[in-house]
């Protein structure tokens, strides 16, 4: 069976992380925003511009870390567009969010426009001598791009600023009960603001991964859904970081197995293949809220509400 | 409470939707050419935006040639990102109301709305590309692809080491199927044991995916790549491997100068003339084409990286289907059950059959979906 060969596996597994990785650095940052109170479903806007801004930093200047700093201040711009209408004006998040959406594809469309067709280096993939030449896990543990580990770093980062810090705590009582946390005198919009503001860094960050280390050309349109897909691995880690990064590689996996699984004559209908990374998403997701009790959801309990703090 | 929440971010939704349509179209009709009352005003209708490098972008260079040649006396719009059903309708009835004489819907999933207008505008002409469905004034067109397919069917069988081809498809349709019925015909002429693999991304466009359909497919022994999908990410993905490749729509040379074998390039610039004139002259009439390598509707990108024998072999096998003396569904096709076709004229497979095709042709490894 060639699914079983050391060499296949391997293989399959440097695809798996290639195709998660973006998945998970949207998602995590979506997560800080949304524990904070704040549903922005402008993912797939801030992605493609970030992707469009990546490309162009990096095709100017020829560097990698630049087209990924281009594509964080693109998505961090954009989500500040969404905190002023929905943090400053108080307007509904769920339209904003659409609304930044179909904008960043827009004006992402605008700015790419003198980049199709035109191609770049992608991102270096680490190599340390000794460690990389490890038989087998070497390639997979360090011989991947930067972004990676950046992606891996980050969930760590916000795991432990979350659950391990006085500030992350504070964020955290903004998204449950944004009255309580103000009446105890903390200030609810700034907060929600800076938190809107990094999970715009991220979406960039992971619409930049598209054209700097994936595909490394720029068409409008290319991050394809991605953005809500992320959303939705939000809310199947049911708010908590560890299980995003369960989740975003599950969902890598499954779409990299169906693609195999054809390859290699799987009697299964392709169809069928192709909507089973949705499908393990809804049985998780029954899973988690059978277990839970209806009653007791996961979710942030301020999640989209709008606030308007009162003097 | 909750619902009129859900209400108006319904609405919003929707009017942020329209509001982006009417801007987008109130844009590409002032990108025109200026304005000028006694010109024709000829427009289209794209599936994409004009940069996807693939299907739309290939009908943008037939416009823009169309303008290169007809400048003088025409006036051309498009309407991009148009989604099939029924915001298509109100696309094409909003070029049909604003003057224009000779409408062009360029995707399969426009032909019941161009229809329904065109019965609506009987002083109007329409050509729907890729469809079947025509009237009075309105015309179809469309590519022999399946012509480029077999001579590129040939060029991997010639050039895979491996003797295993990988090849990434949309959907299940008679355009695909041909398509890779085609290429294994083409294929199995120079290399009766050649084998293909077939995985379905059940997408037109997704970059992400399609490249990582080819790392499955390079990962599982196929050595090179073709595709019935739009970008140019599996070109780079096999660039990146060392594999070979062919493009697909648009010349992708650039995404793989030592990959691409050649690409089927959609060459819709001299049908446009061809129409617009026979419009400007008067003569214009509801008519079917499809045409192929013949009619340069399709057209090879030059043939790179590979042995001068294999090239010679390329371009006898072009000319001779150009000439008439190679039919790439030549009698008798095999089906995959080991069954002949039923071969009506004796000598190859009628346009009926080959527009409608379901089957594999024997040696295609692969289920097809559905069936």
């Amino acid at each position: 069976m060639q699914f079983l060969e050391p060499a296949f596996l391997q293989a399959v597994i440097l695809s798996v992380i290639a195709a998660s990785t973006p998945l998970l650095l949207v998602a995590v940052g979506e997560l800080v925003a949304e524990r904070a109170g704040v549903l922005n479903l402008g993912l797939e806007g801030m992605m493609i511009m970030g992707a469009a801004c990546g490309f162009a930093g990096a095709y100017f200047t020829g560097s990698i870390v630049v087209g990924a700093l281009a594509g964080i201040v693109a998505g961090m711009l954009l989500s500040a567009v969404f905190a002023a209408l929905t943090l400053g004006l108080a307007v509904n998040q769920v339209a904003a969010g659409l609304a930044l959406t179909i904008f960043g594809i827009g004006l992402s469309g605008l700015i790419g426009a003198g980049f199709v067709g035109e191609r770049i280096e992608t991102a270096p993939h680490l190599y340390l001598p000794a460690l990389t030449d490890i038989p087998w896990i070497g390639n997979i543990a360090f011989g991947q791009d930067g972004f990676v580990y950046v992606s891996l770093a980050l969930v760590i980062g916000i795991w432990w600023f979350l659950y391990r810090t006085r500030t992350g705590l504070v964020l955290r009582a903004v998204g449950d009960n944004h009255v309580s946390a103000h009446a105890l005198g903390y200030p609810v919009l700034r907060i929600r603001f800076l938190a809107v503001l990094f999970g715009g860094a991220c979406a960039g960050l992971g619409g930049a991964y598209l054209p700097l280390a994936y595909t490394p050309f720029f068409i409008p349109g290319m991050t394809a859904g991605r953005g809500w897909i992320a959303l939705a691995l939000v809310v199947f880690a049911s708010w908590l970081p560890a299980r995003v990064v369960i989740g975003a590689y599950l969902f890598g996996f499954v779409t990299i197995l169906q693609l195999h699984f054809q390859a290699l004559h799987v009697p299964v209908p392709s169809q069928f293949m192709s909507s089973l990374p949705y499908l393990a998403t809804v049985v998780v997701l029954i899973a988690i809220s059978r277990r839970r009790g209806l009653a007791g959801s996961a979710a942030p309990a301020s999640l989209g509400l709008v606030f308007v703090p009162d003097r | 409470m909750r619902s009129s929440v859900v209400t108006a971010a319904v609405t919003a939704a929707a009017a942020f939707l329209a509001a982006a349509a009417i801007i987008q179209g109130a844009f590409s009709g002032a990108s025109g050419a200026e304005r000028a009352a006694d010109k024709l005003k000829v427009g289209f209708i794209y599936l994409g935006p004009v940069g996807d490098m693939g299907w739309t972008y290939q009908h943008e260079v037939g416009r823009q040639g169309l303008v290169k040649a007809l400048g003088d006396k025409i006036e051309t719009t498009y309407l991009e990102n148009v989604p099939e059903g029924p915001d298509a309708e109100r696309s094409v009835e909003q070029l049909a109301r604003s003057g224009h004489k000779l409408i062009f819907t360029t995707s399969f999933g426009y032909m019941d709305p161009t229809l329904k207008v065109a019965k609506k505008y009987p002083a109007v002409h329409f050509e729907h590309a890729t469809g079947y469905k025509r009237d009075k004034n309105m015309s179809t067109y469309s590519g022999r692809w399946y012509e480029a397919r077999y001579i590129q069917g040939q060029i991997a069988g010639k050039m895979s080491k491996a003797g295993v081809l990988g090849y990434i498809v949309s959907f299940p349709i008679p355009e695909v199927i041909m398509g890779i019925n085609a290429t294994m015909l083409g294929a199995q002429s120079v290399n009766p044991n050649i084998k293909v693999k077939i995985i379905w991304v059940n997408t037109w466009f997704d970059p992400g995916k399609e490249a990582d359909a080819a790392k499955a497919l390079l990962d599982q022994g196929a050595d090179i790549i073709m595709q019935h999908t739009d970008s140019p990410a599996a070109m780079q993905v096999a660039a990146a491997r060392g594999a070979l490749a062919f493009g697909q729509d648009s010349d992708m040379i650039k995404f793989g100068p030592k990959t691409q074998l050649t690409s089927i390039i959609d060459n819709w610039a001299p049908y446009y003339e061809a129409r617009v004139k026979a419009e400007l002259a008067g003569t214009w009439t509801s008519t079917d084409t499809w045409g192929g390598l013949t009619s340069k509707l399709v057209v090879m990108a030059p043939y790179t990286n590979m042995p001068d024998d294999v090239r010679k072999m390329a371009q006898a096998t072009e000319a001779a289907i150009v000439a008439g003396t190679l039919h790439p569904f030549k009698c008798p096709v095999i089906a995959q059950d080991g069954k002949a076709v039923e071969c009506k004229n004796g000598k190859n497979l009628e346009d009926g059959q080959i527009l409608s095709m379901n089957f594999y042709v024997k040696g295609v490894d692969d289920k097809m979906p559905g069936k």
